[in-house]
């Protein structure tokens, strides 16, 4: 059982170390030609995020939560910039010895060691899992990429990550394919899967934003149960900040690939100040028709960030902009106090 | 008592669709009640059937869809001469003096409307001043596929799910409402294009977006020319399915605020769909609670957020986090949304319902009013204490 007193409750040891990561896609205008611009992704970003804990990214489509989530377990090679992150120094037994590794420059076998203690879960159920496979195959695989027992001791170990997640009896469930599950049970599979090496980070991406509300909350509250259980850290990916609010001990605020709000979730979204995030703050509609919300009107449209000029990159929409804002760079992250960082030279 | 002016009064609709699975039973007896300028949110999870019941109120049903009955009753001014044409020869309820009349109407004359009010064996004609008749209002089940179709643009029209993403994208958007227009009313181009810069206007573009291209579009940009297609001819209602659900929180938020702005403002009639309470509880006035193919829960707004009667109006209501308020520990409801080819008996939500007795499993509650305007479908409605 989880309890809310518990997700505030501080945890200190750093996992993991994020320092001026940088994601940049070219863009080319034909097969041959030469890429002259570039969509800056994510652009100079830092954070840490402690063991145990949930960190949450937040922000409109398109503003490189995904991106940064696909960098931290290395499906993408960042531009530049550095991830360190705790991993055991001895995978192959149970020594609890721990390194501190820049997995930005990981090749061969220590990308592969790297692979087991981190895992990913996808938005989409549907197109996450293979649909040729049955639910053992799936939730097998990483056990057999990494060379790890035998045909019954996998079937054994399979059978206890189903059960963790509720797909109960597993018997019923081991053989099914994919089309045979409805979406909140192939998202189980997708934990189970996750969960199976023992990892000791997930990044979970919009894990239940393709859900049914009535589904949604069994499959959250898994995901915090076996975090207090196994104290999986979590990068938490969503657009939906009253989720954020449930799942998260600190969030981060993304716009157009930078972070412009850090801090404790609850400081964050009772206390918002940088403009950008009072008025996404404003604008979250409320389950209940007697609260009156007062929207924070800001002009239109995200655009991407193709070579964006190097001063603030919210700019072009920011209600309180000075002449300072128009002639400096974008704004560094500030700590104003509380472990409540912002980027903004008027706050 | 305050005055009525009814737009739609829906009352035991049921739809099923053929597979070769077997018989989704997607609509199920479903009943409720609009007036002039309400809102209604119509709400529930993913394939409940709250598409359905909009296609099949407006009869838009695909191939395989088998209407099994109810009725849906569409009102306008009785002085509507096209609207009591329509009527002749059809089921119609007819709104006089705070009274409610229902038969088949005989004649509808310049001065009167000749009503065949027989019921229960009992023979009976009405002849009715059309002066003092305020709203008539003829069965769209009863209509002729040719004289539905003036009521879907003029009428009740319809933003469909993902409808942003159909625009065509060889046309250029305004030309696109043009030919909408042109379909349905006698409008020379001129004045249609003029009527689609007053549109334009009124949702929020500028005026020189019409002569580009749907790619030139953002999210936001694209959902407001749709609906600005769907006020296009003035209707006295919209359906509106998912209208916000593909965009991000700051453009839903604006465009469900125009939206609202616009309905007051036209003094419409709007059935918002949705899957997200949130959003439910922002615009609309009157809510409809669906699940497993029935609507289970249906009265004001107000009253069904702070005292839901059905158990499954609650649980969805739990199961939201919300960004204001306490944070507490949200409960998960066990098991699975129904398959609607083998719908649970008794009450669909029995499997999973944590008050279910022994008669849900065995009968069908009945969707009646347990409290003033406020009906459910439960043998054991929820009172205070259960809160
Ligand atoms: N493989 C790629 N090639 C080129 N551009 C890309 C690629 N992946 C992402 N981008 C661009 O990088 C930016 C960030 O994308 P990302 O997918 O990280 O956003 P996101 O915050 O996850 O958005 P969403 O909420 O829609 O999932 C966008 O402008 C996107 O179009
Ligand atoms: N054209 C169709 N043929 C067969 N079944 C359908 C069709 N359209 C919808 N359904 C089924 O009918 C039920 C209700 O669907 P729908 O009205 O689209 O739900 P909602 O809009 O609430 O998500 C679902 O079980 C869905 O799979
Ligand atoms: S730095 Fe300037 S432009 Fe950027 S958010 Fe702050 S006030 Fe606005
Ligand atoms: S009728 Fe019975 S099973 Fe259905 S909602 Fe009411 S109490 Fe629950
Ligand atoms: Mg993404
Ligand atoms: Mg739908």
């Amino acid at each position: 059982m989880i309890t809310v007193a518990l997700q505030t409750q501080t945890r200190t040891e750093t996992l993991v170390r994020v320092e001026h990561l940088r994601k940049l896609f070219p863009l080319r205008t034909g097969v041959f030609a030469r890429a002259r611009s570039f969509i800056h992704a994510v652009d100079d970003v830092s954070f840490e995020i402690k063991r145990g804990e949930i960190f949450g990214l937040i922000g409109e489509s398109g503003c490189g939560k995904t991106t940064t989530g696909s960098l931290l377990v290395r499906l993408l090679d960042p531009t530049s910039g550095h991830i360190y992150m705790r991993v055991p120094s001895h995978p192959e037994t149970n020594s609890q010895e721990e390194q501190y590794v820049d997995i930005a420059t990981l090749e061969g076998r220590a990308l592969k060691e790297f692979r087991r203690n981190v895992q990913m879960i996808f938005q989409d159920p549907y197109e996450s899992l293979n649909p040729r496979m049955t639910v053992f195959d799936i939730v097998a695989e990483p056990l057999g990429i990494h060379g790890i027992g035998n045909v019954y001791e996998r079937e054994e170990r399979v059978a206890e990550l189903l059960s963790l997640v509720g797909l109960t009896p597993p018997e019923s469930f081991l053989f099914r394919y994919p089309h045979e599950l409805s979406g909140g049970q192939r998202q189980r599979v997708a934990i189970a899967r996750a969960m199976i090496l023992n990892p000791s980070f997930i990044v979970a991406d919009e894990p239940t934003s393709m859900l049914d509300v009535s589904i949604r909350t069994g499959v959250m509250n898994l995901m915090l149960d076996l975090r207090e259980e196994f104290g999986i850290s979590y990068l938490y990916i969503t657009h939906d900040l009253a989720v954020a609010r449930y799942m998260c001990d600190r969030i981060a605020v993304m716009y157009l690939g930078k972070i412009v709000e850090l801090g404790p979730t609850e400081e964050v979204i009772q206390n918002p100040l940088h403009p950008y995030t009072r008025a996404l703050i404003s604008a979250v509609p409320i389950p209940d028709p007697a609260v009156e919300r007062q929207p924070i009107e800001i002009k239109g449209g995200v655009s991407k960030p193709i070579d964006p000029p190097p001063r603030c990159r919210f700019y072009d929409r920011c209600p309180i902009a000075t002449e300072r804002c128009a002639q400096s760079d974008h704004p560094p992250l500030e700590d104003k106090g509380r472990g409540h960082f912002v980027a903004c030279y008027e706050i | 008592m305050t005055k009525r002016y009814p737009v739609l009064h829906v009352e035991n609709l049921t739809m099923h669709y053929l597979t070769r699975k077997g018989e989704v039973k997607a609509v199920e007896n479903v009943s409720f009640s609009l007036d002039k300028g309400e809102a209604l949110g119509l709400v529930g999870e993913s394939g409940c059937g709250k598409t359905s019941v909009a296609l099949t109120l407006l009869r838009l049903l695909p191939e395989n869809a088998r209407f099994l009955g109810g009725h849906v009753y569409f009102f306008r001014d009785s002085t509507d001469e096209a609207h009591a044409r329509r009527a002749v020869g059809k089921p119609v309820k007819i709104l006089l003096d705070g009274q409610e009349h229902q038969g088949r109407l005989l004649e509808a004359t310049r001065s009167h409307l000749v009503l065949d009010a027989s019921a229960n064996g009992r023979r009976e004609q009405l002849r009715l001043n059309r002066q003092d008749v305020a709203r008539l209002g003829v069965d769209l089940t009863a209509l002729s596929d040719e004289e539905m179709r003036p009521i879907r643009w003029k009428g009740i029209s319809m933003i469909f799910q993902a409808a942003m993403n159909s625009l065509n994208p060889v046309y250029k958007v305004g030309d696109q409402i043009i030919e909408a227009l042109q379909t349905h009313l006698p409008i020379s181009v001129p004045e249609a294009r003029e009527r689609v810069a007053e549109l334009f206007q009124l949702v929020g573009l500028d005026r020189q977006l019409m002569d580009r291209y749907p790619h030139e579009y953002s999210g936001g940009m694209k959902q407001r020319a749709v609906i600005a297609m769907a006020l296009a001819c003035e209707p006295d209602m919209i359906i509106a399915d998912e209208p916000t659900t593909a965009l991000d929180v700051i453009v839903q938020d604006k465009i469900l605020r125009e939206m609202r702005q616009i309905q007051k403002k036209l003094n419409m009639s709007m059935i918002y769909i949705s899957h997200d309470i949130a959003v439910i509880a922002e615009v609309a006035d009157k809510v409809g609670v669906m699940y497993g193919g029935g609507l289970v829960e249906f009265g004001p707004s107000d009253a069904i957020f702070k005292n839901p009667i059905h158990p499954y109006t609650k649980a969805l209501m739990s199961a939201f986090p919300s960004i204001k308020g306490e944070k507490v520990k949200l409960a998960a409801l066990p098991g699975e949304p129904p398959d609607l080819i083998k719908p649970p008996s008794g009450c669909r939500f029995h499997p999973r319902c944590p008050f279910a007795t022994e008669i849900c499993e065995r009968e069908v509650p009945e969707f009646r009013e347990h409290k003033p305007s406020q009906y459910a479908a439960c043998w054991n409605p929820l009172s205070k204490g259960d809160r």
